[in-house]
């Protein structure tokens, strides 16, 4: 799949202007609240007429000013997936499944019914009506509701915003699963860090009716001009990491990337799973020597590659660890100290990592930091 | 028993009770697709004029209704500028018939209609079509599955509303279409007929008890269906 966006469109004062393509299995679209985010999926999904510009998917010409082209939304199919579940109150939870499936041919149906009820896990709601249901089964009904319509675009307006929680623990696997599984690219709206770095594949960075970056999420997460637009006391790196292997008898689990190893607490992954982990800039000391008689265990060998504005007590510092990116959060008093400059060897000791849990239980009440378990180290 | 003279209807009232309902029914089941175009349009068009189909629309709520019913003679006379061009065409005659005192009912009952209707439309959730649209009902489909289900309570609660109002129309309906038994002389035109006789008293009871009867039952109903429906349409 290939999204191409190339639009400007006036709302009142504010401005969208914004243009990206991205290729990822799932696209966030990230961004401060006002940021532009909605507008952006609404034009994608012909809720909204840009005044100028141009969409595409795989080539197929969706909106385009210059030729007068643009296709109406009910012949678009895209799936959209709202911030409120929006199901038809008259119709029972069947019923809201199947809405989608009388508009197209039958050889046009990709998704079985069976298989999406089975997905979403709502085969016991079938016969009850939205009116009755919880928060978070009313927003898998709408996501089976628009995958089977069997769209060729699957677009999420943060889908988990108005849920408490314990029900974004509840929806969290099921879109896991759903990128995982279903061949349906997906576009996601939302301003949360650890939402975006758990699920997305590709980035899509927004600021003020602005693209300001677009990449993979490691990168783009580990850009420090980018910090502010992530929030500043969110800042943090990702590492992707896979599981090299477990020693039973401390109780440890070693992961491993290009960047080096972490010693975690006991995981419940075979080796060789992969994984996220997100180390928050704040967690991790810098050092010119390796410590000697520490309790950290992780101690990462890099190079200081870029050090951020030095403004106020502390400064960000990007270290590269043969190629991959780690943020430290250090006072500028320590970076004179230490001489620290780009190039110039440095240790990182590593204090908590986030880890993302692919197999979260149900119903497990769950911070901000949604999909991430704190651990420390 | 000394009340059964109440039920013991002369075949001229029985005429009435019958020709009243035949003409409400007629007057509601005509008007309700016009009442619900009109509902939407003024719920959520955005035209020139909407201003001016408002207020012609509530106009026969606040004329005196013989007013309204001169202005049907006016209009729908086998002379007026629409009423002879009508009786060319196909024959038509709505002057002195039970047609033209459907036709006073269904004016009369109309704002009231509408306005029921409308408050419905304007309490759809528009956020819902949007989801229909996105997921393939071309603007029709959206109108036929989600926006009619959604503003059935409005609707029949208007069309029970219009029934009750087009039973009880009286200034209208004996200004266009006079007071002719068996053909536009509808229950409250009986019952004003029977207190202009002597000896009329007992018909005119008789006719009033099953105005009240009628009357009743048509609110009971709609209080009952009204209620069902919005549990339905409230997703319960």
């Amino acid at each position: 799949m290939s999204l191409e966006v190339d639009v400007r469109h006036r709302l009142g004062g504010f401005l969208l202007e914004a243009r990206f393509a991205t290729q990822g299995r799932l696209t966030a679209l990230f961004g401060h609240s006002g940021a532009g985010k909605t507008s952006l999926v609404n034009i994608i999904a012909g809720l909204l007429r840009p005044e100028r510009g141009r969409v595409a998917i795989d080539g197929r010409v969706l909106v385009d000013t210059s030729s007068g082209v643009f296709v109406p939304k009910h012949r678009r199919h895209i799936g959209y997936i709202f911030q409120e579940p929006r199901l038809f109150p008259h119709l029972s939870v069947r019923r809201n499944l199947l809405y989608g499936s009388r508009f197209m041919r039958p050889r046009e149906r990709r998704e079985s019914f069976a298989d999406v009820v089975e997905l979403l896990g709502i085969g016991a709601l079938l016969e009850r009506r939205p009116g009755l249901l919880s928060g978070g089964e009313k927003q898998r009904v709408a996501i089976g509701r628009a995958l089977l319509a069997s769209p060729r675009l699957l677009l999420m307006d943060e889908p988990l915003a108005a849920l408490d929680d314990a029900r974004k623990a509840e929806i969290l696997p099921y879109i896991e699963r759903l990128r995982d599984q279903s061949r349906i690219p997906i576009v996601y709206v939302s301003h949360s860090v650890a939402e975006v770095t758990r699920l997305a594949s590709t980035i899509v960075l927004l600021d003020h009716g602005a693209v300001v970056a677009t990449g993979p999420v490691p990168q783009v997460m580990a850009r420090l001009d980018l910090l502010p637009l992530a929030g500043s006391g969110e800042a943090g790196a990702v590492l992707e990491m896979r599981v090299a292997g477990h020693d039973e008898g401390y109780r440890l689990t070693t992961l491993r990337s290009a960047a080096g190893e972490l010693r975690v607490p006991l995981l419940d992954l075979a080796p060789g799973a992969p994984l996220r982990v997100r180390i928050l800039a704040r967690d991790v000391v810098l050092g010119l020597d390796p410590p000697e008689r520490l309790s950290a265990l992780n101690l990462l060998a890099g190079r200081v590659a870029e050090i951020g504005v030095l403004a106020g007590a502390t400064a960000d510092v990007r270290v590269e660890l043969n190629g991959e990116m780690l943020l430290a959060r250090v006072t500028r008093l320590s970076i004179d100290r230490l001489d620290l400059k780009p190039g110039r060897p440095v240790y990182a000791i590593v204090k908590t990592v986030a880890i993302e849990r692919r197999n979260l239980g149900q119903g497990q009440p769950m911070s901000e930091g949604a999909g991430f378990d704190e651990i420390s180290l | 028993m000394s009340w059964l003279p109440l039920l013991d209807f002369t075949s001229a009232e029985l005429v009435a009770i019958r020709l009243s309902l035949e003409v409400a029914a007629w007057a509601v089941a005509t008007s309700l697709p016009v009442g619900v175009l009109t509902a939407l349009a003024l719920a959520r068009g955005r035209f020139w004029g909407r201003e001016l189909l408002d207020v012609t629309v509530h106009l026969p709520l606040v004329l005196p209704p013989v007013v309204t019913g001169f202005v049907l003679l006016l209009l729908f006379g086998r002379n007026g500028p629409l009423g002879r061009p009508l009786l060319e065409a196909t024959g038509f005659v709505f002057a002195f018939r039970w047609t033209g005192a459907a036709l006073a009912s269904a004016v009369m009952a109309f704002p009231l209609m509408v306005r029921a209707i409308r408050l419905s439309v304007e309490a759809v959730d528009r956020r819902l079509e949007e989801a229909a649209g996105t997921l393939g009902a071309g603007p029709l489909w959206v109108f036929l599955t989600v926006t009619l289900p959604l503003i059935l309570p409005g609707i029949i609660t208007g069309a029970i509303l219009a029934f009750a109002r087009s039973l009880g129309e009286f200034g209208a309906t004996i200004t266009f279409v006079s007071n002719i038994p068996g053909e536009t002389q509808t229950l409250p035109l009986a019952i004003y007929t029977f207190t202009q006789v002597p000896g009329g008293d007992a018909g005119a009871l008789r006719l009033t008890l099953v105005a009240v009867a009628i009357s009743t039952a048509a609110l009971l109903l709609s209080e009952f269906v009204g209620r069902r429906v919005a549990r339905r349409v409230g997703g319960l």
